[in-house]
């Protein structure tokens, strides 16, 4: 029986998460979903009551066989809804994340690094440069979004299946790095 | 001549609501599964199952020859996951199914682990 890992592929809505799982898996993008309950505050609710709010929660997903041990799922995150934070089970337990970014709209990308750095799930940002236009530079990426100097930033074109391996390894290197230290760290206490 | 009162199978949607297949159930009372516990039909029970939900028994087929993740059982028969998840906790009181969980949070993954990944990946 084999073990399965995933990485999660994160960021603002259309930016090319569905592309970039469609890329590199052996099986076309499958569509699952999850009713999660959140507690939220109306905004127009001047009494700033807490309700809870039902919803549904829908992303699509890939798989990557390694070999006979070892299946990679990729989950592609919803690109709109602020709910996907919620859903434990998909957060939890990832080898890494991918942020995918457009230079356009960097700030649909807040988020998602928040969530991943507060929970120190390694990640990598890669900057998908749709036609080929590359309007930015991975330095100035790296400034526009405050990234921690080992955060790799990429830039990719997700419909290229090499690209997307190209911000899947780098997503690994960077785990890698994380189950390095760990390693330097209890060696040294 | 078509009675307008009947819609055909695509307008109507789904003909029974998700939970209904579970009995109400939205989580399973003893076991756990995540999006990427692995699910394989046990080989041993080629009998007929007349007491299961035709979803259940879409679950044994659909992994009876290879491990499906909870997920791809969910995204192909278009149920939510937690319903999926109730199935399997059923199937496997029957004792029908055996399942991998992944490995566990307090697990960290290994710079082996790692490393066998990125080498797949190259492989692509």
């Amino acid at each position: 029986m084999p073990t399965a890992l995933k990485i999660l592929i994160a960021g603002g809505f259309g930016v090319g998460k569905t592309t970039m799982v469609g890329s590199v898996s052996e099986v076309a993008p499958l569509e699952t979903e999850e009713r999660i309950t959140a507690a939220s505050v109306g905004v127009d609710d001047l009494a700033g009551i807490e309700r809870k709010t039902s919803t549904t929660v829908a992303m699509d997903f890939g798989r990557i066989t390694i070999s006979p041990e070892l299946v990679l799922y990729l989950f592609g995150t919803p690109g709109q809804d602020r709910f996907w934070f919620m859903w434990d089970d998909l957060s939890s337990g990832a080898l890494g994340a991918v942020v995918l970014a457009d230079t356009r709209r960097l700030d649909a990308s807040f988020a998602s690094i928040d969530f991943f750095e507060a929970r120190d799930i390694p990640f990598a940002v890669g900057v998908n440069c749709f036609d080929g236009r590359r309007e930015a530079t991975a330095e100035q990426v790296r400034q526009a979004l405050d990234l921690d100097p080992a955060t790799p930033v990429v830039l990719c074109d997700v419909r290229e299946r090499a690209s997307s391996k190209e911000v899947l390894l780098a997503v690994l290197d960077a785990a890698r790095r994380q189950a390095e230290s760990r390693l330097a760290t209890a060696a040294g206490a | 001549m078509r009675d307008p009162r009947w819609l055909d199978d695509e307008q109507a949607g789904r003909h029974v609501r998700p939970y209904a297949i579970t009995g109400g159930r939205t989580r399973h009372s003893q076991h756990h599964f995540t999006l990427i516990t692995l699910i394989v039909s046990r080989h041993d029970h080629e009998y007929e199952h007349d007491h299961l939900e035709p979803e259940s028994m879409a679950i044994l087929a659909m992994c009876r020859d290879r491990a499906v993740a909870v997920a791809e059982i969910a995204g192909q028969l278009d149920l939510p996951v937690s319903v999926v998840k109730v199935l399997c906790g059923d199937l496997l009181n029957a004792e029908l199914i055996i399942v991998q969980s992944p490995p566990e949070l307090s697990e960290q993954p290994s710079v082996e682990l790692i490393e066998r990944v990125m080498d797949g990946i190259r492989q692509l």
